[in-house]
């Protein structure tokens, strides 16, 4: 059996009402300990208010070849953009 | 540097591959875990990452060595942060070495049976407190010459540790200069003292930059690779140009009769340290290499109940979990 701690990811939301980010990984035997050596490693000058830990293998990831399948469609929509519409400037901020 | 004549290895792939491969690192873009890369590429990073990290890890000993006996509760507190620290950075750069696929497990067990390397430096002892100054000024300072660059590095993970030990860094070196500088601002055998410090720690540090670029034979791959920025006299000279006026402003004495200010050059001039002694510290021989391998199997070995006690609980927990589901 393998004896080795799983990997986490940490996420941490910073101070400013952000979403959480991911700032690193370590290995811990569960999420309670996890959380735990999180708070050790990865808020030692006040970088979080919040946590998540997820296990390393839970995490299901695209692949680097499907960059162009996934990506490149959104490129020639520029009309998404608000910059793609002329506003009249007698109409004032929008 | 923190990884030393890191060796680096030949690829025999797809020349087609090698060279879109290379063409991205020459776009500057990252490299990801889950990228094609050549095989050589893989090996010297988990080579150049691991080392790096060894050293993060076997660093606080010379330093933990004084925490005890720190002069004030102040310092006490600071160089235990440091400290800290350090065990932090060799956290980020185990992980980043594992996203190229070995386990921490693996790379631990390279350093406990000596297949795998840390820093020359970490073989000196650290005698008195002005040491614990000396390490902060002057290895961390050598350490940042390396590590700024290394936050441009063509693997983005390793990029990424490099910018949150950079941000961190800065801390270790400047406690480092002000411990040193209360030494050297305080009575005469304090100011001793710190002389004493300077002097052993300047050759040790100027060691690690790695041997000069003529005998450096592993350097032209990884810059290529982008897995190495500078070349080591570079650096070198970085430092030493750096470091003079800071040891000139503390009184001290840069232990080198042949250092000078060339004009010409726009550098200072200095000796080489004893490069004998430096590769006779590599292969084991320095005044505590057994000393910190010691250490460090018995850390391992007496920490093994934690682990596996830690982790049945964990499983116990898990398996209650499921039944009562």
């Amino acid at each position: 059996m393998n004896n080795e701690w799983p990997l986490w990811e940490v996420f941490i939301r910073g101070q400013h009402g952000m979403s959480h980010r991911h700032v690193g990984s370590l290995h811990a035997p569960d999420a309670e300990m996890a959380i735990k050596n999180a708070r050790d490693v990865y808020t030692r000058r006040n970088e979080g208010v919040s946590i998540w830990v997820v296990e390393a293998v839970n995490i299901a990831a695209s692949s680097p070849s499907d960059k162009g399948p996934l990506y490149e469609p959104s490129e020639s929509k520029v009309y998404r953009h608000p910059t793609f519409f002329d506003i009249p400037d007698e109409v004032g901020a929008m | 540097m923190y990884a030393q004549m890191v060796k680096s290895e030949a690829s025999q792939e797809d020349p087609e591959k090698l060279a879109a491969f290379q063409a991205r690192i020459d776009a500057g873009e990252k490299i990801e875990p889950k990228d094609w890369m050549p095989v050589g590429y893989r090996k010297t990073l988990i080579r150049q990452i691991g080392q790096h990290a060894h050293s993060e890890i076997v660093g606080t000993l010379p330093e933990g060595n004084w925490v005890t006996r720190a002069p004030t509760l102040e310092r006490k507190a600071i160089l235990l942060a440091k400290v800290q620290d350090e065990a932090g950075h060799g956290l980020y750069l185990y992980c980043a070495a594992e996203t190229l696929g070995v386990t921490r497990d693996e790379v631990t067990e390279m350093l406990l049976d000596g297949r795998m390397k840390y820093s020359s430096i970490f073989n000196y002892p650290s005698l008195n407190w002005a040491d614990i100054g000396a390490i902060g000024w002057l290895v961390d300072g050598a350490a940042i010459m390396n590590q700024v660059p290394l936050q441009r590095t063509s693997y983005g993970p390793y990029s990424r540790a490099m910018i949150r030990i950079c941000k961190e860094e800065s801390f270790h070196q400047r406690q480092g200069y002000d411990a040193i500088r209360a030494c050297a601002e305080g009575t005469p055998a304090q100011k001793k003292m710190a002389q004493d410090a300077l002097n052993r720690f300047w050759y040790p540090s100027l060691m690690m930059f790695g041997p000069p670029d003529g005998d450096s034979v592993h350097s032209e791959q990884s810059m290529a690779w982008k897995i190495k920025i500078n070349t080591n006299d570079e650096l070198r000279q970085k430092f030493v140009d750096q470091t003079v006026p800071q040891a000139e402003f503390l009184g001290l004495t840069v232990p080198d009769e042949n250092l000078k200010w060339n004009e010409e050059r726009g550098h200072y001039d200095f000796s080489q340290p004893d490069w004998s002694e430096f590769f006779d510290v590599i292969k084991g021989n320095g005044p505590c290499n057994v000393d910190r391998l010691a250490d460090r199997n018995k850390a391992w070995d007496d920490g093994a109940w934690v682990r596996e006690g830690m982790l049945a609980h964990a499983r116990k927990k898990a398996a209650a979990r499921v039944a009562a589901e």
